[in-house]
């Protein structure tokens, strides 16, 4: 090749770009002007409703926002596919929508982009181990639609330290993650309590087990749900345990944003659906027996009677008994991902129905 | 075999014992690396865990967990890409790695034309092969994306894209005569070269989508490539510049004798002959934005070491040693591409060197 | 312009062809448009962004520093409580990143200088490990050093419960919390200590200024460090002893779990600081040997033949005309350890990125004034140290002359 035609080359190359360069100018700009937000309808308000939904069964998956990997809650396992009573949440939602519990995408988020991804419609539905607050419910443009989990913070400490309460924490240093309602909540804590502490905040819970497990603190507090997976990552975990007090609420709950009202709905109702379910002693294992059950309230559950999809803007009105057939009751979702059985083994605790000592409560479905 | 020996004795007194203080210098120094040696032979073979699963790993904490890395190699490799569509993301590193040894391999055929395919054709293609959604190819979001693939995919778009930007803005900063596209050039290569590489991810990850109007969606890849692009621009504008300034004048005066307009002077006689010469430099660009890329797991993607850290954030493989596997399992593979990239690079500084040394 | 007018034909093609045809004038054209696609940039981005922001009921201003921040910070050079402001924990935090920084800075340049010298040395086995120091830590990501150093720093240490007695007190421990010391607290007529510091820091200046000076003018050469070593030393140490020692210590005391009161300095400085040292050495290293490399070997043979030793050839002849080539590229090393050392969230170091851009952004959600801020920071701290690089280099091109 001579040098003439690598120069003609190289020119022929430098105005295709350049041509592509004013390319991009223009239909960047073009997108960008405030008159391509009018044509896009992002005017907020009722325009807003439905418009989720109709995204959804357009592109044919939900897009749920899910944690990087939080055990129990969501963890890609060894072949790749997520779990997690998170993720269980997006799979019920798929289900409600497409009979399809596998019809989800998820977008593993850190804790900190978590709300502007979902406020810039990047994902439909963020189900992220994400504490209902005040600020965020009401000041930061979300709408959080219900409880999936009632977690509280806790504090582990190593047993030779012979603590037994945490109101002996007196003049320690404690690991936490940063970013998140933790670090406030252990604040507010030590203060509240007259205790002296150091609090040391890493980016990321793994660093947060290894300086923990290496003696850097004292005490390690994050959700209790946390506590009881990071235990199982130390080196020893039989010389750690967990203390009795919970020092913070931290309803955990799936967020939409704010304007969408039907599918905050759908979203409420799928999580309700789970927990009535189970109230009904409906299990996937049993649904289908039900199906032409007598009892009026199982008849509305699987949908033989009443009216429950039109209103969501759901076709199929057996859409609770989808769930339920293909993901399972709330109690079920919780054995198999939080559950005594799993490496987590929490007991239901909080989580049990109201009738079970728990605070588990759904609307009747009517 | 004795001339050799007395070769070898001869060696080691003018290399290591030529005084008493450097022979002490050479052996506690020789002690020390072997030691190093040691330490990390047996933590990487002798203690380590070869087969069985993490009930193996907790019984053997001292050494590495290598079921651990076995186990999880092709969600290392290709994130969450779908099993059954991985062949798409083979045959783009196929070509990709044949592409690279084919340009690094001296003798080959018509290399200009495969540098041609390789910066224009090559990406967007392989782009919309892994993307699909046409042709009967299943639509794969980039949301699955992930692994060692996205560090590729993230580094390759980075460097691709920063050359053309990057030679504009050089030019644009050596333009005397025009006042204002030179403050332009100087404050944009400034700002992008003075701000930390995770500050720029975060800050695009978090207000480019404030600053886009709602109709346009940028998804998370996105919004870490416009980062990248942007910062990896600015430092390729300064490789750009040290190549432009590395030619001599007599080049741009011959070239204004002939006759040519700006444009033709810079696309026939100077870039050229710059863009050889900055090779090494685009290189080590290369280098440091393919280790830069570990941040974007900071803004929520999982590249090859999120997706290592997502591994190791499960329970099931809850061991001390899992995560301390997992780290040095990536810094080899990131040790391997970037030494092989530099050792490169200063192999053809020297040729370059060399060549042009003849010519005095 | 004025060409354009001189020849009536071009004024018959239109303006804009005249313009076109002059060198001048493309230019002019390539500035207007560049100019005016900017401001259209620019206007439709605020635009967008103040659209958004009324969208999603997000508020702007920096009102939010005055409101009480309500988190703890681990480390702080200036006093920080939880009921402190924001804008304190905006201080706090930058003042942590410019401590790593700075010391990092000085610490990397003695590293790297003496890895690239050893690179150069005759010693096979001296050379052997500074090549191999060099590209084993260049080529693993930053990132992946930082926690490997955070972990192998930590887990060799003592815990304070191991060291220490409850109630008992000490006055310097190195655990793994930290270097935990008693607090220093001057007594009355400690002042006169400091001034005594400085009026030995000006002598010494002075001193080293006419040692110079009657150097170049006599050529005998006066000695400086070690007298001025002393005098910056000495003098205050002997206002000290002639005050009657005036500087109490408030020693920490071993509680239950860990220790209480004294000063700290945390763990995660020092990983953070010996990863940034480690890494940035094996870059400043290379830069040196490049630099001394590009030095003419006749130059070290001249020094040599003239009877200096290795160690003096390289001080007084290799490494200043080195220095030249040296500096532009250490220049951007030291830009780059500032700017890495926002890698510190990884380890819990409370630096500006970790604290302000980190926790502080999750409770306020502020995200474009704080970004604004934090960018700022770094950017000033570039081109300061930019600056201050350019100033040594343009005394040392007028030395060399």
């Amino acid at each position: 090749m001579n040098q003439e035609s690598l120069n003609r080359k190289a020119r022929g190359l430098f105005v295709l770009f350049a041509a592509g360069l004013f390319a991009f100018g223009l239909g960047g700009a073009l997108l960008l002007s405030p008159s391509a937000q009018a044509l896009g309808g992002g005017d907020g308000g009722e325009g807003d409703y439905g418009k989720t939904l109709k995204e959804v069964t357009d592109k044919g998956y939900v897009q749920c926002g899910v944690s990087q990997g939080l055990p129990g809650f969501s963890n890609p396992d060894d072949a790749g596919n997520w779990s997690g009573i998170d993720v269980e949440l997006c799979r019920a939602v798929a289900t409600a929508i497409f009979n399809d519990p596998d019809k989800v995408q998820y977008s593993p988020l850190s804790a900190k982009v978590r709300f502007e991804s979902l406020r810039s419609g990047e994902i439909d539905l963020l189900v992220r181990n994400t504490t209902w607050t005040f600020d965020r419910d009401v000041a930061l443009g979300l709408e959080f639609v219900g409880v999936n989990y009632y977690d509280g913070q806790g504090f582990m400490v190593r047993k030779n330290l012979g603590v037994n309460s945490s109101q002996e924490l007196n003049n320690v240093s404690v690991c936490t993650n940063t970013g998140t309602t933790t670090e406030l909540n252990a604040a507010d804590f030590f203060r509240a309590n007259k205790l002296k502490y150091k609090i040391v905040a890493f980016e990321k819970s793994d660093e947060v087990v290894a300086a923990y497990d290496a003696g850097r603190c004292d005490v390690y507090t994050t959700d209790r749900s946390g506590l009881a997976a990071q235990r199982t990552k130390l080196s020893n975990p039989r010389e750690h345990k967990v203390l009795p007090e919970i020092i913070s609420k931290e309803p955990l709950g799936p967020v939409v944003r704010q304007g969408d009202e039907q599918w905050a709905d759908l979203v409420r109702w799928v999580l309700n659906a789970t927990i009535i379910a189970e109230e009904l002693g409906l299990t996937s294992a049993n649904i289908a027996s039900h199906k032409n059950s007598d009892n009026p309230k199982i008849r509305r559950f699987v949908g033989s009677e009443g009216e429950f999809a039109t209103a969501l803007g759901l076709e199929d009105n057996a859409w609770a008994y989808n769930i339920i057939a293909k993901v399972g009751n709330y109690g079920e979702i919780y054995d198999r991902t939080v559950g005594p059985k799993t490496p987590l083994g929490l007991s239901r605790g909080d989580n049990a129905l109201w009738t079970d000592g728990g605070i588990l409560y759904a609307p009747p479905l009517r | 075999m004795v001339g050799l020996g007395q070769v070898f004795l001869l060696w080691l007194r003018e290399n290591l014992f030529f005084s008493w203080r450097n022979g002490v210098l050479s052996v506690v120094v020789g002690g020390f690396l072997l030691w190093i040696i040691f330490l990390l032979g047996d933590w990487f073979f002798l203690s380590a865990t070869w087969s069985g699963g993490i009930e193996d790993c907790r019984m053997r904490q001292d050494g590495a967990c290598w079921p651990f890395v076995r186990v999880r190699f092709s969600q290392f490799v290709y994130g969450f890409y779908p099993s059954v569509e991985r062949w798409r993301v083979n045959v783009v590193m196929f070509v990709f790695f044949t592409g690279i040894a084919l340009l690094v391999w001296e003798r080959t055929p018509w290399r200009g034309k495969i540098v041609l395919f390789m910066l224009c054709v090559f990406p967007l293609a392989s782009w919309f092969l892994m993307r699909g959604g046409f042709f009967g190819l299943a639509d794969v979001s980039t949301g699955r994306w992930g692994g060692f693939m996205l560090t590729l995919v993230l580094a390759s778009v980075g460097i691709v894209t920063s050359l053309p930007f990057g030679i504009l803005l050089a030019l644009g900063r050596r333009a005397e005569s025009l006042p204002f596209v030179k403050a332009f050039c100087v404050v944009f290569i400034e700002f992008w070269r003075g701000v930390p590489v995770i500050t720029v991810l975060f800050a695009t990850a978090f207000m480019l989508p404030l600053f886009m109007p709602a109709s346009v969606n940028f998804d998370q890849l996105l919004r870490a490539m416009v980062g990248f692009i942007l910062f990896s621009s600015a430092y390729m504008a300064e490789v750009v510049r040290g190549g432009l300034e590395g030619l001599q004048r007599g080049q741009y005066e011959a070239s204004d004798a002939l006759g040519m307009t700006y444009w033709q002077s810079r696309i026939r006689v100077i870039l050229p002959q710059a863009l050889k010469i900055m090779i090494p430099g685009i290189l080590l660009t290369f280098i440091g934005l393919f280790k830069d890329t570990t941040l974007v797991l900071i803004i929520g993607l999982l590249d090859f070491l999120g997706m290592i850290q997502a591994g190791i954030s499960d329970p099931r493989w809850g061991a001390p040693n899992v995560p301390f596997t997992g780290y040095a399992f990536a810094a080899v593979v990131y040790f391997c591409f970037c030494y092989s990239m530099s050792l490169y690079a200063r192999h053809i500084e020297k040729k370059f060197s060399a060549g042009r040394d003849r010519r005095h | 312009m004025s060409e354009a007018v001189d020849h009536p034909y071009r004024e018959r093609r239109g303006v804009l062809r005249g313009l076109w045809a002059s060198r001048k004038g493309r230019g002019l054209i390539y500035q207007v448009l560049l100019f005016s696609v900017l401001l259209l940039l620019i206007l439709i981005l605020v635009s967008n962004a103040f659209y958004n922001m009324e969208q999603r009921g997000l508020k702007a201003g920096f009102g939010f520093l005055n409101r009480t921040a309500g988190f703890g910070i681990v480390q702080s050079l200036v006093s920080y409580e939880e009921t402190s402001t924001y804008g304190r924990a905006f201080v706090v935090a930058l003042l942590n990143t410019i401590l790593v920084a700075s010391i990092g800075v000085v610490l990397a340049t003695m590293l790297g200088f003496v890895i690239g010298v050893m690179r150069l040395s005759p010693n096979w086995m001296i050379a052997r490990i500074a090549t191999i120091y060099v590209e084993t830590f260049r080529n693993i990501p930053l990132l992946l050093q930082i926690l490997f150093w955070y972990v192998a720093i930590l887990k060799p240490l003592p815990a304070p419960i191991d060291l220490f007695q409850q109630g008992e007190s000490f006055f310097l421990s190195f655990n793994n919390r930290g270097l935990v010391f008693a607090t220093p607290l001057p007594q009355a007529g400690f002042s006169l200590v400091l001034w005594a510091l400085s009026l030995a820091v000006l002598a010494s200046i002075a001193w080293s200024w006419y040692a110079r000076r009657r150097q170049l003018q006599k050529g005998d050469q006066l000695p400086v460090l070690w007298p001025c070593l002393a005098g910056i030393v000495g003098l205050p140490f002997a206002v000290f002893l002639l005050l009657g020692l005036p500087l109490d210590f408030v020693p920490p005391v071993m509680a239950r779990f860990t220790y209480e009161g004294g000063s700290t300095v945390v763990i995660e400085f020092f990983a953070l600081l010996w990863a940034l040292v480690i890494y940035t050495a094996a870059f400043i290293a290379d830069i040196v040997r490049a630099g001394i490399q590009g030095i003419p070997y006749g130059q070290s043979e001249a020094a040599y033949s003239l009877g200096l030793k290795r160690t003096q050839t390289l001080k007084l002849v290799t490494i200043p005309q080195a220095l030249r080539i040296i500096i532009p590229p250490l220049t951007s090393q030291y830009l780059n350890l500032t700017k890495n050392s926002s890698l510190a969230a990884a380890i819990a170091y409370p630096d500006l990125v970790s604290v302000f851009a980190g926790t502080a952004l999750s409770q306020t959600g502020r995200a474009i004034e704080i970004m604004f801020m934090t960018l700022s920071v770094y950017l000033s701290l570039s081109l300061l140290t930019s600056l201050a690089m350019n100033i040594y280099q343009r005394r040392t091109q007028l030395v060399e002359r």
